[in-house]
């Protein structure tokens, strides 16, 4: 029984995320719309694009190979799997054992190593730029990632999800200058990872500037669907991650029961809502900034990793 | 019969199978068969018996043959780690044996590589299996002779002959450390057999000393940075077998014989020492890697990301003696039995690799990746399997690579439990610099696999390009499966090897395989666990969902046309990306600083039709900060004694005369 009650929860989880990711993305596109004085699209308008694309007929290159049909189909199972496994509305999901956060970022890895060898696979110059480029900054993104999840193991002792979210939501930790410093350098890691302003544009096309558009370019119809949607995923993700890390308080435990997983879920959706918020106003506010530029400010997320985990040395209470 | 007498059998088959060579080496089909298949089998037989040692937990043996010095006899044991080792290095002749059935048909030479192959084989087990000093330097420089000579198998090449003579003398280099290692480890008395080794107290001063040689010594076989320079020089000189196996096994001899010395004979360690090795370690990795990124020619690219492998075991041989020297035993083995694993991952895939190297070369004649592109078409089976292996390397779930540098971070995480203020800064920033490495592992194998397999073809050598016979696809098949089983079955392989740790450091992990689901637990489930089998499954639930999904949702329908390509095509393939483009964002970021590397463009004037041209500078610092200037210091001395050989007799007499007084005066100055 316990066990179907652990699966139950666990789907309703993978579920929810599914749904949640594109509505995240159009609200935070309606912010920005907003703070341009625009009317904007409707908070739905993610969902009808990814229908119209699945409505569309697939275009594939000539001479574009069996793996690029693929890839869509593994990046996207790969994405959802790493959303399902971070914690929402509850800890100690059924599956949360079968993982930590070192797997998430190296299932994100899998993902975006896919990714880059689609761009390269039919062989036009756009793909290549987008690829070579995505994985200069993986390379730097991820000791960066690292130096965070360290900083973070190094307080509560673990590099379990629900584990974290338990231990920082509890009263022992309280405020800490080093998971303060780290979670400024999660937040650049994530900027960085799901291509926004300043790394990327997600709105941009025909530009040289752009990364992860250049990669997908010869993407069409239920790939592109998949590929987009994968992408919604990635930033539910990662939101979801800077609340579980930083954030957990009111989140429903382990066996508690139906209403505090209900709280916890509501609760959830008000931080989330903050966070596209504040998203919004910070891509409104900066602009893009150089390629080259990319390194400085992904070197500072792995000053402010570092910096944390040295805090934590000098002092258990920084 | 005993494991070690089949294992010394074995040794003593592969020895007349090298005679057989030379006499089969006038008949090329006759000689391939009968080398490579009695190598096969005989290897096969060597492996189950290691193998069964190892998981029937078989006490050590040992045995004394009438064979070297004659005081001392030549010694050969069998315990756990021996029996690992064992394990790595037959897997890898033997599928190397396979491959080379199929491959050695296009062997222009087979005179020069018959009889040393299965020498070579013999020499590591040789090494693996040597119980005193005398025989294990004796096999060591046996070893490394035979693959000098697989080395120079293509001698006509100049490139090739360079290598030789730098893999030579490195080689001699590494031997003359391991030989003062031992007799330091020997003392006065002069034992020089394992077993009196390990029970002789040895000063502290001695055992740091004993540790520097073998980092030297060992090192400089293993390939560690700066000893490296000969690696990736010599490894892609050889046959593509040949390569496999010195890039899959014969490092990993190196790091037996380090492992062997450093925690079995020597004791406790000082933390000192552990510092400088997880030094090397953290600089080898990400250093490695981005050699591999600059490069073009796919063999020298998996050479160089040997490099990278060697580094991340050091690595985590460094945390063992770390945490080892401050007794805390359950970490250090949680950081032995990670290196373990990933000396085993990375013999399999970097063996697998090499083979797909190989069968490119066969396929195409080409090693250099700017001419190669679009082969996913041409050879679909070698395509998927290089795939696997890329995936495998660059650390990805649910592969194999992934869990041990997974058991790697775990250690890492442990490391605020350390006393020491050096160890608990340096081991943080040494995890991010595996990760640095393992990013920039996921980008060069991006690189390697997207421009040789994907793409479109860049030259006239891809378009002719075929599937290669079935030994060789087998001898990629089987690997590649391993590759699959371990990372999905952590647990197992973490079990047969938790009986090494227990044997050197007096502590295991708990056992893996009661657990639930087959997940890993290393230390406690409150700290980390991963279940391999859980998270592949989940990833092939969620695709076929998917695919599923979409195939009721969408519709099914595929055009085709011509690439897209923002609606700018570019006719000619040479316009792609080639392996010089994707790595210049990196090339820009991190080649700058390590190898000084400048772009240069020289655009002729409007007007003129002379081409614009990209001059791509790099500079090879460790070659020339360190070995230019020696070389020149040792060919500057010796043209100056060179006027030594023209003296007068006057001139002579008097020399001799100084020297007598000289030395005349320190005796009397010492005494």
């Amino acid at each position: 029984m316990d066990v179907i009650t652990d699966i139950a929860v666990q789907g309703v989880q993978m579920l929810l995320v599914f749904a949640l990711a594109p509505l995240l993305t159009g609200f935070v596109r309606k912010i920005k719309a907003r703070l341009q004085r625009r009317r904007g699209p409707s908070l739905l308008q993610p969902y009808r694009d990814l229908i119209r694309l699945l409505r569309k007929d697939v275009v594939l290159a000539d001479n574009a190979s069996w793996l690029f049909r693929a890839v869509p189909y593994v990046t996207f199972a790969a994405i959802w799997v790493a959303a399902a496994l971070v914690p929402t509305f509850a800890t100690g999901l059924l599956f949360n054992w079968a993982a930590d956060l070192i797997v998430i970022v190296a299932l994100l890895g899998t993902a975006r190593f896919f990714l880059a060898l689609a761009g390269m696979d039919v062989g036009t110059s756009f793909g290549g730029i987008g690829s070579s480029r995505e994985v200069m900054i993986a390379a730097l993104a991820e000791p960066a990632m690292l130096m965070i999840v360290f900083c973070v193991a190094l307080v509560v002792g673990s590099t379990h999800l629900s584990t974290v979210a338990d231990h920082i939501a509890s009263t022992e930790v309280g405020l800490r200058v080093s998971l303060g410093l780290a979670m400024i350098a999660l937040v650049i890691v994530a900027l960085a990872e799901n291509a926004r302003i300043p790394v990327d544009n997600p709105s941009t096309h025909l530009e040289l500037t752009m990364v992860h558009e250049a990669m997908i370019l010869e993407y069409s119809g239920r790939h592109l669907a998949l590929i987009e949607f994968g992408a919604q995923l990635k930033l539910l993700l990662y939101v979801s991650l800077i609340i579980c890390l930083f954030y957990p308080w009111g989140i429903g435990v382990f066996g508690a029961g139906p209403a505090a997983y209900l709280a916890g879920a509501a609760l959830y959706l008000v931080k989330l809502t903050t966070a596209g918020f504040l998203l919004a106003v910070f891509e409104t506010a900066t602009a893009k900034m150089r390629v080259f530029r990319v390194p400085q400010f992904l070197g500072a997320a792995l000053m402010l990793g570092l910096l944390g985990t040295l805090l934590l040395f000098v002092s258990k209470g920084l | 019969m005993s494991a070690l007498a089949v294992e010394l059998g074995c040794v003593a088959a592969l020895l007349a199978t090298a005679v057989i060579g030379v006499a089969a080496a006038r008949t090329p089909r006759l000689g391939r068969v009968s080398v490579y298949g009695l190598a096969a089998i005989v290897c096969t037989i060597a492996l189950v018996s290691a193998a069964g040692a190892l998981l029937r937990q078989e006490p050590p043996a040992e045995i004394v043959l009438p064979l070297g010095l004659p005081w001392l006899g030549s010694h050969f044991s069998l315990d756990p780690l021996s029996a690992f080792f064992l394990v790595v290095v037959d897997l890898g002749g033997a599928l190397a044996s396979l491959y080379a059935l199929g491959y050695g048909r296009h062997e222009h030479a087979p005179q020069r590589v018959l009889p040393f192959y299965p020498a070579f084989l013999a020499g590591m087990n040789l090494v693996v299996l040597a119980a005193d000093a005398f025989s294990f330097l004796l096999s060591w420089e046996f070893m490394s002779l035979a693959s000098w000579a697989l080395v120079m198998a293509h001698h006509r090449e100049a490139a090739n002959r360079r290598a030789g003579y730098v893999y030579l003398l490195m080689a001699s280099f590494g031997t003359l450390m391991l030989l003062l290692a031992f007799g330091l480890l020997a003392g006065t008395a002069g034992d020089y057999g394992f077993a009196a080794i390990r029970l002789a107290p040895h000063a502290p001063w001695i055992a740091t000393l004993v540790l520097l040689l073998m980092l030297l010594g060992a090192g400089s076989k293993a390939g560690l940075v700066p000893l490296h320079v000969w690696l990736p020089l010599a490894h892609p000189a050889a046959p593509s077998q040949v390569s496999a196996l010195m890039s899959g096994v014969m490092t990993k001899v190196a790091i037996y014989g380090f492992i062997r010395v450093v925690f079995d004979l020597l004791g406790q360690p000082d933390w000192s020492t552990s510092g400088i090795v997880l030094l090397f370690g953290g600089i080898t990795a990400p250093i490695g890697i981005l050699y591999a990124l600059m490069e073009k020619d796919l063999k020298r690219l998996l050479a160089y990301s040997t490099i990278e492998n060697v580094g991340i075991i050091f690595v985590s041989l460094g945390l063992a003696l770390a945490f080892q020297a401050n007794d805390e035993k359950l970490p250090a083995a949680l950081a032995f039995t990670a290196k373990l694993f990933h000396v085993f991952n990375h013999s399999l895939f970097k063996s697998l690799l090499f083979f797909g190297a190989g069968a490119v070369l066969s396929a195409t004649g080409e090693r250099d990746m700017d001419k190669l592109g679009g082969l996913i078409h041409r050879m679909p089976v070698t395509s998927v399997v290089f795939l696997v292996g890329s995936i495998a390397i660059s650390a990805l779930p649910p592969f194999n690579g992934f869990v041990s540098e997974w058991l790697i971070f775990q250690a890492v995480l442990q490391s605020p439990q350390l006393p020491q203020w050096g160890l608990k800064i340096l081991v943080p920033a040494v995890g991010a610099l595996m990760a640095l490495a393992a990013a920039l592992a996921a980008a060069c194998f991006v690189k390697a696999y997207g421009i040789t397999f994907l793409g479109r073809p860049r030259g006239p050598a891809t378009s002719k390009a075929h599937e290669v016979d079935r030994f060789s696809l087998a001898a990629m098949i089987i690997p590649a499966a391993l590759c699959l089983f371990a990372g999905v079955l952590p647990g197992l392989v973490m079990d047969a090897l938790a009986p090494i740790a227990s044997d050197l450091l007096g502590n295991r992990l708990a056992p893996q395989s009661p657990l639930a689901w087959l997940s890993i637990v290393p230390l406690a489930e409150s700290k980390g666990s991963y279940n391999g089998l859980l998270v592949a499954a989940f990833i092939i639930v969620s695709a076929s969902l998917s695919y599923v999904a979409i195939r009721l949702l969408a519709t099914g329908s595929v055009r085709r046309g011509p690439a897209w390509g923002c609606g700018f095509t570019d006719p000619v393939p040479l316009a792609q990306y080639s392996a010089a483009g994707f790595a210049q964002p990196i090339r820009r970021v991190f080649g700058t600083l390590v190898f000084r590397a400048r772009d240069r463009v020289t655009m002729p004037p409007p007007g003129d039709i002379a081409p614009a041209r990209l001059r791509i500078e790099l500079h090879d610092q460790v070659w020339e900060r360190i070995y230019a200037p020696l070389a020149n210091g040792i060919v500057g001395t010796a043209v100056r004694l060179n006027r030594m050989q023209l003296l007068t007799i006057r001139g002579y007499l008097s020399l001799v005369f100084v020297t007598l007084v000289t030395l005349l005066l320190v005796l009397a100055i010492w005494t």
